[in-house]
């Protein structure tokens, strides 16, 4: 599968080193090593998602408990959890690290992915919801501890777009 | 049976939980019974007030934590039975006022009026334990025993659609937010 192992393990380890102890997750393509380095780790909760509001909620709960999670979702996983976003994340203040893989942008060739990617950052801007790019091996660790330092003082979700340049190799 | 006697039946047990509940009735009833640090009243976002329950059980394995859920709330976010069954937290207890309406918009009657089953969507979906109620005494007797054993809990508490007068109370989002997770906080370094 030409999904990269290799970024996988560095986002991986990146979130780790955040602390991260809780993953929510909804199974993507792009998201299959993440979540199998999540499974195999006896230090990390792994919720497996029947729908992706659902991780708001989760997220929430770990926050209170004093545990810091991430979220793995695809971007209309993204799409499905607006009003958890908007009436529990942004209302109570919660903070969220949001991975999103950016399917539907550029190289996508799945057709039904397309409206999802053209519409991703926009409803992020509507939300003012901050985010930024995982696009190159070399800033994933250091993004990803920005991102996750951002949300917790801001007590906000922050975004984190996965892109076909980091995760995919043709 | 009413919602508010049922909270009350069973207000005294509630103090070494962590309780989250749904908005509205649920929310302003519990509050007149008396607010206390460990309660978390999740006032919109229909449908996460159980995966709210669900994080902090996973996360806090040896603490009982009660959620108080609604039909109308739960019919949103039927997926988080399965979730909660799949990751099965031992110490969560999940109970579900179901009043067969959307009391607080005007009483708009759910699924659940024309025949929709929790019960059964809640025991096909995986809880180990799920009964319903129909009394205060079992209400409170199904409650008692659930925090006594130790498996996931799903009870349904068929109650009138009758609410309280207003919905709105005197404590902000924000301040109980900050004060249930400070709660938690200090219980780390008792």
């Amino acid at each position: 599968m030409p999904v990269s192992a290799s970024n996988s393990k560095l986002i991986y380890d990146a979130l780790k080193e955040c602390d991260i102890r809780l993953v929510s997750a909804l199974p993507e393509t792009w998201l299959v090593h993440l979540i199998r380095l999540a499974e195999e780790d006896p230090e990390m909760i792994l919720v497996r998602l029947a729908k992706e509001e659902e991780a708001v909620g989760i997220s929430a709960g770990a926050h209170f408990a004093g545990v810091k999670s991430a979220m793995l979702m695809q971007n209309h996983g993204f799409l499905a959890s607006i009003n958890g976003i908007v009436s529990f994340a942004h209302l109570y203040k919660i903070p969220l690290l949001m991975l999103i893989s950016y399917r539907g942008s550029l190289g996508e060739r799945d057709p039904w992915q397309t409206q999802g990617g053209n519409v991703t950052e926009p409803v992020l801007q509507a939300l003012r919801i901050p985010y930024f790019f995982l696009d190159a091996s070399d800033t994933v660790r250091k993004r990803i501890r920005q991102a996750q330092t951002l949300a917790e003082s801001s007590l906000q979700p922050v975004a984190l777009l996965l892109t076909r340049d980091l995760m995919w190799e043709e | 049976m009413l919602r508010v006697d049922c909270l009350r039946s069973v207000y005294s047990e509630l103090e070494n939980c962590l309780v989250v509940t749904i908005m509205g009735a649920v929310a302003a009833e519990l509050q007149s019974l008396g607010h206390r640090p460990n309660f978390f009243y999740l006032q919109h976002a229909m449908g996460l007030a159980s995966s709210t329950g669900l994080g902090l059980a996973l996360c806090l394995p040896e603490q009982r934590v009660i959620v108080f859920d609604g039909d109308g709330s739960l019919l949103m976010n039927l997926g988080s039975l399965s979730t909660m069954a799949r990751y099965r937290p031992r110490k969560l207890l999940h109970v579900v006022f179901d009043n067969e309406s959307l009391l607080s918009v005007g009483g708009f009657p759910t699924a659940t009026s024309t025949g929709t089953d929790l019960e059964g969507i809640a025991r096909s979906s995986g809880i180990p334990r799920v009964t319903t109620v129909r009394t205060v005494e079992s209400f409170k007797a199904a409650v008692t025993g659930a925090m006594q054993g130790s498996d996931l809990t799903s009870i349904i508490a068929k109650v009138e659609a009758k609410g309280p007068a207003a919905y709105v109370t005197d404590l902000s989002l924000l301040e109980n937010r900050f004060q249930f997770r400070r709660h938690i906080q200090s219980l780390k370094t008792r």
